[in-house]
């Protein structure tokens, strides 16, 4: 099957330090996938290339065969990639319908939203994403006012109401109670099939949970892929988790 | 019977707007001619105090240079007020000094008042939106966004300072002589006139900024100021949005400067002067940045309360604005006006030890329903106590 979304041989450098060397990596249409690493395994750089915050040094990003490089990151946000932050990172001076009412599909010109309105289409996705995530009681308040949880709920929502076709997820469970763990998992399972979906999460617990093929980050390039259990089986994995066994 | 409650609530949504309109009914026949002046100008710097709150307020976008904007309207309308009242073939006076004999270019279309009352806002308008456009489109942004509006304002400063032979450099364009309609612009009756057409402007900017704020376009904007990247990768490009809104910012200085500059007399490069833009930025701070009315308040107060001290103890006033500069950044962030909507009154009631009052629900007070259950579970208690105390027992 053809690749949605492509990386190929992409290296940054910031100041010599190669944050991401030499990385491929490839989705599928409709594919869950979870990318885990230790700590400055350049997870988020590898987020920042894809959305175009940060430009390659090397290597080129393709989605859909159309190569992404270079080009502006609120127009790849509309050709079809979203991405939750790792903080979650809502408007707090705003209410969560209105965050909602900002991210929901549509035009984004600013004449739009100075003449035109909603439509009941676009304002019944929005009430429809609220009552998913559980903020309908809350819709009205300052979102700086809800709960971690919440945001980061309410961030998923807008994620969602950009309808994009591949949803980059910077950990989504990061500060969640267990039961929200699980219906995040439950939530990122049941979009996996109509859109493209990729979890970065530190929660290995919540990365069985959603038992899919795991690629390991490992300083800026792919150190393994496979299933969690594999994965974790791996002796290259658990030499960079666990640090080199001293020989002695 | 009827009649009481519905003007209760008449009085009650519509009393700011009766003030206004009653004030600027009365106020032209109460105040005298100086003082009537110096409020009329000092609304007029109301304008431009809506435009900074509209970039830096809701935007998040502090520009030090909208006198530049300010200044321009102000030119405009000083430059056609000046050719106005001339005889055919006459050139302004002061181009006789430097030895020009021709009208320059430039001066032509101001010939025509059509022209003038459109370059007003728009000539200011284009300015900002091409100098916002080019540092917008560069993600310049914060500090470094202050500093260039800086540079640029010191720019326009010494290019109208320096050309004698162009707009009278350092001497500026006087209008107070120039007549409008057959009448001096400096008459009491002119100023009469500019007074009003001052308030209907402020209303009206008023309502462009307000509504500009309230919907999904004002969203963008709070979104631009609290997260730009986020919005970003949500698909808008806040390039667009900061653009639009710097160059309404700028329109609406330059009917600022239009109108201050009729109402005292003369447009120099002084209005373009570094310590004067920066002055906008106190008033909003100081009225409430994103709260709209909190920008004309602070700008009529502040510029009220500097003529007042400053004619009774000259060398006082930078300290009293210093000193309310301080007391805004540390004690009031949200200005005046924000201070007063997050229940300011009660603040005070605390501090001084005089408990705010209750809610009450007035509503519950009036229920026939509610006061009869009341009456009701009064009676039962009383019946209860006066049994228990009639059968004598304890437990």
């Amino acid at each position: 099957m053809t690749a949605l979304l492509e990386l190929r041989q992409v290296s940054v450098s910031f100041d010599g330090f190669w944050a991401l060397n030499d990385l491929n990596l490839s989705l599928i249409p409709g594919e869950l996938r979870a990318v885990i690493g230790p700590n400055g395994a350049g997870k988020t750089t590898f987020l920042d290339v894809i959305t175009g915050k940060v430009r390659p040094t090397k290597g080129d990003v393709f989605f859909r065969g159309r190569s992404l490089v270079g080009i502006s990151e609120h127009r790849i946000a509309r050709l079809g990639i979203g991405r939750k932050f790792q903080a979650p990172r809502v408007y707090h001076n705003l209410t969560p319908r209105r965050n909602l009412e900002l991210a929901v599909k549509g035009s984004h010109s600013p004449f739009t939203l100075l003449f035109g309105s909603l439509s009941a289409a676009q304002r019944d996705r929005v009430q429809q994403l609220l009552a998913v995530v559980g903020l309908e009681a809350h819709a009205s308040q300052q979102a700086g006012s809800l709960s971690h949880g919440q945001k980061q709920w309410l961030e998923i929502a807008m994620l969602l109401a950009q309808d994009p076709e591949v949803l980059l997820v910077d950990e989504p469970v990061a500060g969640l109670s267990d039961e929200e763990t699980e219906r995040t998992g439950e939530l990122l399972r049941s979009l996996a099939g109509d859109h493209t979906v990729l979890v970065i999460e530190h929660d290995m617990d919540f990365i069985h949970e959603l038992n899919c093929p795991v690629t390991v980050l490992h300083e800026g390039h792919v150190l393994c892929e496979g299933s969690m259990d594999a994965v974790q089986r791996d002796p290259r994995v658990i030499e960079v988790y666990l640090g080199v066994e001293d020989p002695a | 019977m009827s009649s009481s409650p519905s003007l209760i609530v008449f009085l009650r949504r519509w009393w700011p707007w009766i003030l206004i309109v009653a004030a600027a009914l009365i106020l032209p026949f109460v105040l005298p001619p100086f003082r009537l002046n110096l409020l009329g100008r000092f609304l007029a710097l109301g304008i431009v105090a809506l435009g900074v709150d509209l970039i830096w307020g809701f935007t998040g976008l502090l520009s030090l240079g909208q006198g530049i904007f300010f200044a321009l309207g102000g030119y405009a309308l000083g430059m056609h007020l000046s050719l106005n009242s001339l005889e055919p073939g006459q050139l302004p006076e002061f181009f006789s000094l430097y030895g020009v004999k021709s009208l320059p270019l430039f001066w032509q279309p101001f010939n025509s008042p059509l022209f003038t009352l459109l370059a007003i806002w728009v000539i200011p308008a284009i300015v900002a939106g091409v100098l916002g456009f080019l540092v917008f489109r560069n993600r310049i942004k914060g500090v470094y966004f202050s500093i260039l509006t800086q540079a640029a304002l010191l720019v326009f400063f010494n290019f109208f300072n320096g050309q004698q032979k162009l707009i009278n450099g350092t001497n500026g364009l006087k209008t107070d002589t120039a007549r409008f309609f057959g009448e001096l612009v400096g008459s009491d009756g002119m100023q009469r006139y500019l007074f009003w057409i001052t308030v209907l402007l402020v209303v009206a900017a008023w309502f462009l900024c307000r509504w500009l704020t309230s919907g999904r376009f004002g969203d963008a904007l709070v979104a631009v100021r609290d997260d730009e990247p986020r919005l970003r990768f949500t698909g808008y490009n806040p390039t667009a949005y900061k653009t639009l809104v710097f160059t309404v910012a700028g329109a609406l200085a330059g009917i600022s400067g239009a109108l201050y500059t009729v109402q005292s007399g003369i447009i120099s490069p002084q209005f373009m002067s570094v310590p004067f833009s920066i002055e906008m930025v106190i008033w909003v701070a100081v009225g409430g940045r994103g709260t709209l009315i909190g920008a004309v308040f602070g700008a009529v107060l502040i510029n009220y309360a500097k003529s007042l001290i400053s004619e009774q103890l000259p060398e006082t006033w930078l300290f009293v604005q210093g000193g309310l500069f301080l007391l805004v950044v540390t004690a009031l962030p949200d200005g005046v006006v924000g201070w007063w909507r997050k229940g300011g009154l009660r603040h005070i009631q605390a501090m001084v030890g005089w408990p705010p009052l209750a809610p009450t629900y007035p509503g519950l007070d009036l229920d026939p329903l509610v006061q009869a259950e009341k009456r009701e579970i009064e009676a039962r208690a009383l019946a209860e106590e006066t049994g228990s105390t009639g059968s004598g027992g304890l437990p």
